[in-house]
């Protein structure tokens, strides 16, 4: 962890509001930071801090798609007419998207950068979420797809921003899954 | 305007009309198929987009390129039986209301390129009244070629999107794209002046 220690991007001077501690506003401050400003989504409920942050934030066009591979597609066109986005998404949506990474995304080399709130796993009370949650790491690999599961709030800085960068640079989507270790997830309530 | 008055056209002339019409290096974006072999076959320009796949997606991506470049005007051409796999796309366009896009459906009832095989919509739906239920008022079929002239006159200085639906024939289209990727996106990047060529 030292190397990451040592590497990570310097914060930004007013760092100590208590929303950028919180994964929401690290996200937030890491997208903005890196010139991402349009963001269209299908909702989820651990995304919704996030996505109510993005909305107050005047620097962001943030919207909802009907579909995930619809927000692919806004953003891809974006990404050619200059400006930079990303799609967030519950995992149920990756599960979408098997031919827009594979006919637009991967073979066009278009950075899509997606957020992926994982669902399905660690106390998952669906059995279709958590059947959906094992399709997404298979159709990333098997598409050789940069991911990183994001659990810890002390790396999730690091992972975004130097996501962002490497998809940009090397025109190449990435997949960052928000781990419910990361998030807290959704529970089971009634 | 009821389909059944309008007059059957053809995908390519219709497309090689509008080409015509663009003299400030307006975005096209083609659709999966036919809708963008006919794009191809009425002339390559720098700044056309050819979809190699990603069915439905032609005005989502125009979306993202009006968006970008909210000064520059964008069209996007697609067929009906592709609008059919992304009809929620019409209310996202309706609700943030970019008023450089312009949409055109190639609509003749068929997956053209499959066989031939009627979809689902065909006997029994109506693109501009979906358009418009979508919350696309600024929508309207062609009547004749004229028509679809004087409507992407009209759409050109609109102040909100635009949805013209045209009647077509069931040819094939009459050219083949170059099926590369990376070249048709480099080129597309040029075109719209964000990158230089290497």
């Amino acid at each position: 962890m030292a190397i990451a220690e040592q590497h990570t991007s310097p914060q930004p001077a007013q760092a100590s509001s208590a929303v950028e501690k919180t994964w929401h506003g690290i996200v937030l401050q890491t997208l903005k930071r890196n010139e991402i400003s349009l963001v269209p989504y299908v909702p989820d409920r651990v995304l919704t801090p996030l996505i109510k942050s993005l909305h107050a934030d005047p620097f962001f066009t943030t919207f909802a798609t009907a579909r995930e591979e619809e927000a692919v597609g806004i953003v891809s066109g974006a990404w050619m007419g200059g400006r930079r986005g990303a799609v967030l998404m519950q995992t149920s949506g990756f599960a979408t998207l098997a031919n827009v990474l594979a006919s637009l995304a991967v073979p066009y080399q278009i950075p899509l950068i997606m957020f992926v709130s994982e669902r399905g796993t660690l106390g998952e009370f669906n059995y279709g979420q958590s059947l959906v949650c094992r399709t997404m790491r298979p159709v990333l690999d098997s598409l050789a797809l940069e991911h990183h599961t994001i659990t810890r709030l002390d790396e999730l800085e690091f992972i975004v921003d130097r996501s962002i960068k490497q998809a940009v640079t090397t025109q190449a989507p990435v997949a960052l899954i928000l781990n419910p270790l990361l998030t807290g997830g959704k529970v089971f309530d009634k | 305007m009821d389909a059944r008055n309008t007059k059957v056209m053809n995908r390519f002339d219709v497309t090689s009309r509008l080409i015509a019409k663009l003299k400030d290096e307006e975005a096209v974006i083609g659709g999966i198929g036919n809708t963008n072999f006919d794009l191809w076959a009425a002339g390559h320009r720098p700044q056309n987009f050819y979809m190699l796949g990603s069915m439905g997606l032609a005005f989502p991506i125009a979306l993202g390129v009006a968006l970008a470049q909210p000064d520059r005007r964008v069209f996007a051409l697609e067929g009906d039986g592709s609008l059919l796999m992304q009809l929620g796309a019409l209310s996202t366009i309706a609700t943030l209301k970019p008023k450089n896009l312009t949409m055109i459906v190639m609509d003749n009832g068929i997956y053209q390129i499959t066989g031939a095989q009627p979809t689902p919509a065909a006997d029994v739906a109506d693109i501009v009244t979906i358009a418009a239920g979508s919350g696309l008022a600024n929508s309207a079929w062609a009547a004749d070629e004229e028509d679809f002239e004087r409507l992407v006159d009209e759409a050109m200085s609109a102040s909100e999107p635009s949805l013209i639906a045209v009647r077509i024939d069931d040819k094939p289209g009459v050219g083949t794209t170059r099926r590369d990727p990376v070249q048709i996106r480099e080129r597309f990047m040029h075109g719209l002046g964000v990158r230089e060529p290497l």
